[in-house]
């Protein structure tokens, strides 16, 4: 079957997502793991690495979890598909980069996915919408249970599940939640919460490196360290920490309706408007002023405006969307048109943004 | 300032980290980045990268004083690792073992295993301390060019370590 039969429209996926949680986009569970007695994929002679992906892909298909599921080699995948793959966070851009020998299965409800001669034999992910570490860990870990029984595993009983980098050693998880920060962002505060993050020991990504904005307001904090703790610790302790991030969010943007409230409706009524007026957009602006319509939506500027139309268009207007939705190879200049195009369409129905009437004036407390 | 990979380009990409009051700090330009997958939100980690920098230096260093070392199973070497931050395959983890050991105590949280373990129930912790023992004893045994003691030694783990496989099957 073709991947774009396989996978659902962004559409869709964006209105089964819902009701997707405010601040948190995602939250991912990953596990690596190898085979006992067998050369790491990255260091595999080409012919072994075949023979090994093919022994995995075979058990992997054989899971129950994986009925249904889509199941191809690297190889076999067009780079435009794959391009879509990484959009939607199913697998890593070296992944991507790879061909024959490796391997990706994704199951039928494209929660679960894995990434066969990645950088480790197996790299097995949960991907859930919103906030739901537990349900991916539970997940997954269900997934590598049966996997365990089919496949021999490189593990010591000191040092646990053997990866290929020593970074993964251990449990060889990765707890990740994506979040959509932009009232830290605009209130100045989301470096202080990032060294915050980074002083217990977890990771605080934007897509630029810690010190740039982030592009769309979106940040993924995640655990770094794998080994001397169990999964389940690490995953309490990712939950606790967004938790808090989620407080301080709320919290900033709170602050900024009461102290600042018209550099806000500003922002975001600038963002409507050019969104829905502009012809050409590159990615990157479209990201970000998206993420600060999802936030006028998040405050109540939209009403009857659901989040899964920003959620969708956040997905829609990726490079790899867009040129699969048109049949002709389109030049980056042409995308620019064309993602404008179909944001002005969408947004068509949606009305401009209506803040609350003013309160009384803040700065005449002597007035009552 | 240049990029510490390539030694190059003008560094764009800076990167801090701070853990338990050490900072680490990486200057990359936007070629390098791309690269080590510092744009990729699902497949960077900073301790990944430093691994690549620093660390990987001092590994280097801990490995000559050992002497070059080369994976008998998979023929990886300490200059291989160096390079790619990867080791070969399981069998380098017991080769590698003693300059291992320092990376990793600064990249985690502990260096003893406390998660999941195939077949559901972990090993006895009884035969995991007495494994850890005879590994130290064995690297003990080697450093004073025992070898008759250290056979004994790689003999008994390996009796232990096949004891304990067949009791988790």
């Amino acid at each position: 079957m073709k991947l774009s039969e396989f996978l659902t429209s962004a559409e869709e996926l964006a209105r089964r997502n819902a009701p997707a949680h405010p601040i948190v986009m995602s939250s991912r569970v990953r596990l690596a793991r190898n085979l006992r007695g067998t050369t790491f994929p990255g260091w595999a002679k080409k012919p072994d690495r075949i023979k090994t992906c093919e022994k995995i892909q075979a058990a992997v298909e054989s899971l129950p979890q994986m009925t249904g599921a889509f199941s191809q080699s690297m190889d076999a995948l067009p780079a435009l598909e794959k391009q879509i793959l990484v959009e939607r966070h199913l697998v890593s851009r070296e992944h991507a980069a790879k061909g024959a020998g490796s391997s990706f299965v994704l199951s039928r409800d494209e929660t679960l996915c894995v990434m066969i001669n990645e950088e480790d034999h197996l790299r097995m992910q949960s991907l859930r919408p919103g906030l739901q570490l537990s349900e991916a860990w539970r997940a997954i870990d269900e997934v590598d249970s049966a996997l365990e029984k089919r496949l021999d595993y490189a593990f010591s009983p000191e040092l646990g599940y053997l990866t290929a980098c020593p970074t993964n050693l251990g449990t060889g998880i990765r707890v990740s939640a994506m979040l959509h920060l932009p009232g830290l962002v605009l209130a100045e505060q989301v470096n202080q919460i990032i060294q915050a993050v980074n002083k217990l020991g977890l990771a605080v990504r934007g897509l630029y490196g810690e010190n740039t904005e982030a592009l769309g307001n979106l940040f993924q904090v995640s655990n770094q360290m794998t080994l001397g703790e169990s999964e389940a610790a690490l995953v309490e302790k990712l939950g606790k920490v967004v938790t808090q991030i989620i407080e301080q969010e709320e919290n900033s943007r709170a602050v900024l309706l009461e102290k600042k409230p018209k550099v806000v409706f500003n922002h975001i009524g600038r963002a409507y408007g050019i969104l829905a007026s502009a012809h050409i957009i590159s990615s990157k602006e479209a990201m970000n002023l998206l993420s600060l319509l999802r936030l006028g939506i998040d405050l109540g500027l939209f009403p009857g405006v659901p989040l899964a139309l920003v959620e969708e268009l956040f997905l829609v207007t990726q490079p790899a969307h867009l040129q699969f939705r048109f049949a002709d190879k389109l030049s980056a200049d042409e995308r620019d048109i064309l993602r404008a195009d179909m944001i002005r369409e969408r947004l068509r129905t949606v009305n401009r943004p209506q803040p609350p009437p003013a309160a009384p004036p803040l700065d005449n407390p002597g007035e009552t | 300032m240049l990029c510490m990979v390539c030694k190059q380009r003008e560094a764009k990409v800076h990167l801090t980290q701070m853990l338990e009051g050490k900072t680490k700090k990486v200057d990359l330009c936007d070629e390098c980045a791309k690269a080590k997958g510092v744009d990729d939100p699902a497949g960077f980690s900073l301790a990944d990268l430093l691994m690549g920098l620093g660390a990987a230096n001092e590994l280097a260093q801990s490995m000559t004083e050992a002497g070059e070392a080369r994976c008998p199973r998979c023929g990886l070497t300490q200059a291989d690792f160096k390079k790619t931050g990867r080791l070969g395959c399981d069998q380098c983890y017991e080769t590698f073992r003693e300059s291992l050991s320092s990376l990793l105590k600064n990249m985690h949280k502990g260096t003893k295993h406390r998660g999941k373990v195939p077949g559901g129930s972990p090993a006895s912790p009884a035969t995991d301390d007495r494994l850890m023992k005879l590994q130290q004893d064995l690297l003990a045994a080697i450093k004073a060019e025992n070898y008759e003691e250290a056979a004994r030694l790689r003999d008994a783990i390996k009796a232990l370590k096949q004891d304990s496989a067949n009791a988790m099957a």
